[in-house]
C-alpha cells in the first residue's frame, strides 16, 4: 500500500523564521537519538523528527510526542557533528504546534508550562504552592504528590503565601504583554 | 582582596533550596566574596518560557541583567544551573542576532549594554588559588565518600555556556563538557573524598518533576544506582533541580524498582561550609527529605574526640 505523503514546503520556512537552525545539515548519524535520555518514551527519535521536518511532514511532526518529552538537557545539540541545534528545533516545533492549534500529545507538559508562566506573570517570581494548585486544576490530578507537598511544607521548603511586590508584578506583566504585542506584529 | 558580585538567587534559592542560599552565602563570607542581591529581580522564565516563546525566554533574563547593570555590577553570580543556562542563552542570542537584541531592548525598556558576565558559584570559587581554600579548612570530613553530579545545564552546550572558560580574562581552557572536574577539585581541596563515576552530566528529568514524574523516576534511578555502585555515601550537586529530583523521589523510586536507596544529596557549598567549621545546623543539613544521620553530628563528636 502506498502512503500518501503531503509535504508542506512552508513548514521548513516557518521553522527557519522561528529559529535560525539549518536542519538540512543533518546526515542522519543518529548521535542525537543515541544520547537522548528521553528516547525510550518518544514516538519518533530526535533524528527521525529532524528527518520528518526536512521532508516537510508537518502533520507527523506537529502530532508527535517527541518535542513534548524533550527535557532540554542539550545533549543532542552539544554532540551533533553538524552543529544542528536540535534542542532549539524541539522548542520551535512546540511553539508552532501551539500556534497552529494542534492538540498536544503530552497534555501534562503544556499544562505545566501554562501554569508556570501564569505564575511568573502574576507574582514576578515563582510561587510554588500556587503553581501546584493551578497545575492540579488543569490536570485534575488532585492527589498526585500530596504527601510530598506536605513533607516539603513541614521542612519549610514551600511558602504558604507568595512574596508579593507590586513593582515586580508590574515588571513581568509589562514584559509579557510587550512580548505578545511584538509577536502579534510579526505574524501580520 | 574582596571580590564583589551581583547575586541572582533565583526562585528556588528562596524556597525549595534555602539551604543552598544559606550555605553559599556562608562560604562566600569566609572566602571574601561579597554578594549583593539584584534589587527587584524576577524569575528567569525557566523551561516553560523557552518552550513557549523565544522572545520571552530572552526578555526575562535580560530584564534581570539590566537591573544588575543599573546597580553598577560587572559580574553576576547565579547558583541555579537552570537560571545560569537561561542567562547564558539570553546573552548568546543577543550577541548573535541583532533583530532579537533590538526587540528585547525595546521590551525591557532599558539601554542594556551587555557587558555583564554571568558566573556560577563553582566558577567564582574555581578562580581562587587552592591555598585559599585549604587555609580555611577547620575540620576534616574524611569518613565521607561522595560523587559530584553536575547535571545537564552547567556545561551544555559549551559554545553558549563556556563553563569555567567564560569567567576568565583572557579566556582559558574551560572544563570538559562530558566529564567536568571543577567541583571535584574544589571539594578535594577542602579535604572531601571524591569518587569517580560515569553519571556526572546525565539528565535527572529536570523540569518534568511535576508533569512527567515517571520520567524523573526512570532517569534519577540510573544516577542513584551508579553512585551506589561506585561506593558513594552521598551525591553532591550544584543546582536546585539536580537536588530536588534525587532528594524528593527516592521513596517512589524504591517502590517502583524494588530498591532500597537512602542516599543523601548535598549542595557542594554545604560540604564546604562544614569543612570550614560551620555547624550542620548552620548549613541546614536537616532541610533534606532523604537524610540519614550521616552529617548531622559533624563537629559534635569530633570536638569530644580531639580534646
Amino acid at each position: 500500500m502506498e502512503t500518501a505523503i503531503m509535504p508542506d514546503a512552508g513548514f521548513l520556512k516557518r521553522l527557519d523564521n522561528e529559529i535560525k537552525v539549518n536542519v538540512n545539515a543533518c546526515y542522519q548519524c543518529g548521535k542525537c537519538s543515541a544520547g537522548c535520555p528521553m528516547n525510550y518514551a518518544m514516538d519518533l527519535t530526535p533524528a527521525q523528527l529532524i528527518h520528518a521536518i526536512r521532508l516537510g511532514l508537518k502533520d507527523l511532526v506537529l502530532n508527535s510526542k517527541t518535542m513534548w518529552l524533550c527535557s532540554s538537557c542539550q545533549t543532542c545539540s552539544t554532540r551533533c557533528p553538524q552543529e544542528v541545534d536540535i534542542a532549539r528545533v524541539m522548542d520551535a516545533v512546540k511553539i508552532i504546534a501551539v500556534a497552529e492549534g494542534v492538540k498536544p500529545q503530552v497534555p501534562k507538559v503544556i499544562a505545566f508550562n501554562k501554569a508556570t508562566l501564569r505564575n511568573i506573570k502574576w507574582f514576578g517570581r515563582m510561587y510554588e504552592l500556587g503553581l501546584i494548585c493551578d497545575l492540579k486544576l488543569r490536570t485534575l490530578e488532585f492527589f498526585k504528590d500530596l504527601g510530598l507537598g506536605v513533607r516539603m511544607l513541614r521542612k519549610g521548603k514551600l511558602k504558604l503565601v507568595p512574596s508579593v511586590s507590586p513593582g515586580r508584578t508590574l515588571a513581568t506583566m509589562s514584559i509579557f504583554s510587550r512580548v505578545s504585542n511584538k509577536e502579534g506584529q510579526t505574524k501580520k | 582582596m574582596t571580590a564583589k558580585y551581583a547575586y541572582y538567587p533565583g526562585c528556588s534559592l528562596h524556597s525549595t533550596a534555602v539551604e543552598y542560599d544559606a550555605s553559599f552565602k556562608a562560604v562566600a563570607a569566609k572566602l571574601d566574596i561579597e554578594l549583593e542581591e539584584v534589587p527587584g529581580w524576577v524569575c528567569c522564565g525557566t523551561s516553560p518560557a523557552h518552550s513557549t516563546s523565544h522572545l520571552l525566554s530572552i526578555a526575562l533574563p535580560i530584564k534581570n541583567l539590566a537591573l544588575a547593570e543599573a546597580a553598577k555590577a560587572t559580574q553576576m553570580v547565579v547558583p541555579c544551573a537552570a537560571c545560569y543556562s537561561r542567562f547564558k542563552f539570553a546573552l548568546y542570542d543577543m550577541h548573535h542576532d541583532q533583530k532579537i537584541g533590538d526587540e528585547v531592548k525595546e521590551i525591557v525598556g532599558s539601554s542594556f549594554q551587555g557587558n555583564i558576565k554571568v558566573l556560577h558559584p563553582l566558577e567564582v570559587i574555581a578562580k581562587l588559588p587552592a591555598a585559599v581554600l585549604k587555609e580555611n579548612v577547620k575540620r576534616q570530613i574524611d569518613d565521607l565518600k561522595v560523587v559530584c553530579y553536575y547535571g545537564c545545564l552547567l556545561t551544555r552546550p559549551p559554545k553558549v555556556v563556556r563553563f569555567v572558560a567564560g569567567g576568565q580574562t583572557p579566556p582559558e581552557a574551560g572544563d570538559d563538557v562530558e566529564y567536568p572536574t571543577t567541583m571535584d577539585k574544589i571539594l578535594e581541596n577542602v579535604g572531601i573524598n571524591v569518587l569517580d563515576w560515569s553519571y556526572k552530566t546525565d539528565c535527572c528529568g529536570g523540569a518534568f518533576a511535576l508533569s512527567e514524574t515517571d520520567a524523573v523516576l526512570t532517569l534519577t534511578q540510573r544516577i542513584l544506582k551508579n553512585a551506589l555502585e561506585v561506593g558513594a555515601d552521598a551525591i553532591v550537586v550544584a543546582c536546585p533541580l539536580c537536588h530536588a529530583n534525587p532528594d524528593t523521589r527516592q521513596a517512589e523510586i524504591n517502590a517502583k524498582y524494588n530498591t532500597n536507596y537512602n542516599m543523601p544529596i548535598y549542595y557542594f557549598t554545604q560540604l564546604m561550609g562544614l569543612a570550614f567549621g560551620y555547624s550542620p545546623e548552620e548549613m541546614l543539613i536537616n532541610k533534606h527529605l532523604t537524610e540519614p544521620a550521616l552529617l548531622r553530628n559533624v563537629g559534635k563528636e569530633q570536638s569530644r574526640m580531639s580534646w
